[in-house]
């Protein structure tokens, strides 16, 4: 543990500190694909109760948040990304991120529980757990599979969302889990690519840093096979409609185009990082092709929920429907 | 040396200030959410 995580704050902390701990851009993508899920259980529920249920699931993904920040404090002092980070940085301590992180879990999960049902408040404090617990004290440090397995974390709003609304999980809110699922390791890895430098000088297992970058390389094109016919599958069950088909596919081939050209490139590969100062990373030359697919790889999976999410909402017809 | 209480300077008693009143308004919130929860559920909504 760094000094700087444990010793009293230099510099009093603001507001915008603890906002920063629950890290509201993981944040909203967790809050749009549980709204998503929600949506898509069709079930009628009062509109007060769901913007309730959604407020939990953001408040269980602060508080996830503000745990692994807290835990993780030793470590974000040691990468660039992360050391400006409030506990490493010095301007919250350590406790206060835990405390903060357990708070706003037992809030999220208690009001659930009350507002929505038990199958959603069990989902949601297993989120909780596998974030904050299973990832990021079990296996971060310890494998290169950490985000494979601990993706299941980032995965699993859909299905809380669904469970709020219905009471059940079916089949159809897992097939949400799972694309979630499959698209986290080529995201990640993307990243990971050009910033191995990093998580190496951390010690943090990445797959560049343990099995090379061109094993990884192959590994994201594999998770992108399986990723984009994945994707498509809500069109044919009943969840989709023609637009998002024609988001999934154009979206999918895209990706699919992203991820053959960071096989074919050198990404990860070419030597020492670099850096400036201002920048966020200490970004490996050459690794274009490991940036545009990790850039795309957001704006898919923000495009596929979205385009569900208005279909839902504007009532338009489902394509297996349409086929019939 | 400050004349507060806690021997912390202005800053930190701000600082300090203002966290008790996100604590006090976090709870009533709270409060809140737990009553309308109540009312919509007992009105069958």
């Amino acid at each position: 543990m760094t000094d700087a995580a444990t010793r009293a704050p230099a510099v009093a902390a603001s507001w915008r500190d603890f906002l920063a701990l629950m890290k509201p851009r993981v944040m909203s993508l967790v809050v749009l694909t549980a709204v998503t899920g929600l949506v898509c259980a069709r079930a009628p529920m009062s509109p007060a109760l769901a913007a309730i249920d959604v407020l939990c699931v953001a408040l269980g993904a602060g508080g996830s948040a503000a745990l692994n920040m807290g835990y993780d404090s030793d470590i974000d002092a040691l990468m660039r990304r992360t050391r400006g980070r409030p506990v490493p940085a010095g301007r919250v301590q350590r406790a206060d991120a835990m405390g903060l992180g357990v708070v706003l879990s037992l809030f999220s999960v208690g009001i659930m529980g009350l507002a929505a049902n038990m199958l959603a408040a069990g989902l949601l404090a297993f989120t909780i757990f596998f974030y904050a617990v299973v990832y990021t004290r079990w296996l971060k440090r310890r494998t290169p599979q950490n985000i494979v397995i601990g993706g299941l974390a980032g995965a699993l709003p859909p299905a809380v969302g669904w469970a709020a609304a219905s009471g059940s999980a079916p089949l159809q809110a897992w097939l949400l889990v799972a694309i979630i699922f499959m698209w986290t390791p080529p995201h990640f890895w993307a990243l990971s690519l050009y910033t191995s430098g990093d998580y190496a000088k951390a010690g943090v297992p990445m797959m560049p840093v343990t099995a090379g970058p061109a094993s990884t390389r192959r590994q994201i094109l594999a998770y992108s096979l399986l990723l984009t016919p994945l994707a498509l599958a809500p069109a044919f069950v009943g969840l989709g409609g023609l637009v998002y088909l024609a988001v999934a596919g154009f979206g999918g081939l895209l990706f699919m185009v992203l991820a053959v050209r960071l096989v074919l490139s050198h990404a990860g590969e070419s030597g020492e990082a670099r850096n400036r100062d201002g920048d966020l990373y200490d970004v490996k030359a050459g690794a274009k092709a490991a940036r545009n697919l990790f850039a795309f790889s957001i704006l898919y999976l923000f495009a596929l929920f979205t385009t569900l999410l208005a279909e839902h909402l504007l009532g338009v017809a489902a394509f297996a429907d349409l086929i019939r | 040396m400050s004349n507060n209480p806690f021997g912390e300077d202005p800053a930190a008693a701000r600082a300090r200030r203002l966290r008790s009143i996100a604590i006090a308004l976090s709870l009533a919130a709270f409060v809140v959410i737990v009553f309308v929860i109540t009312l919509i559920k007992k009105g069958g909504g």
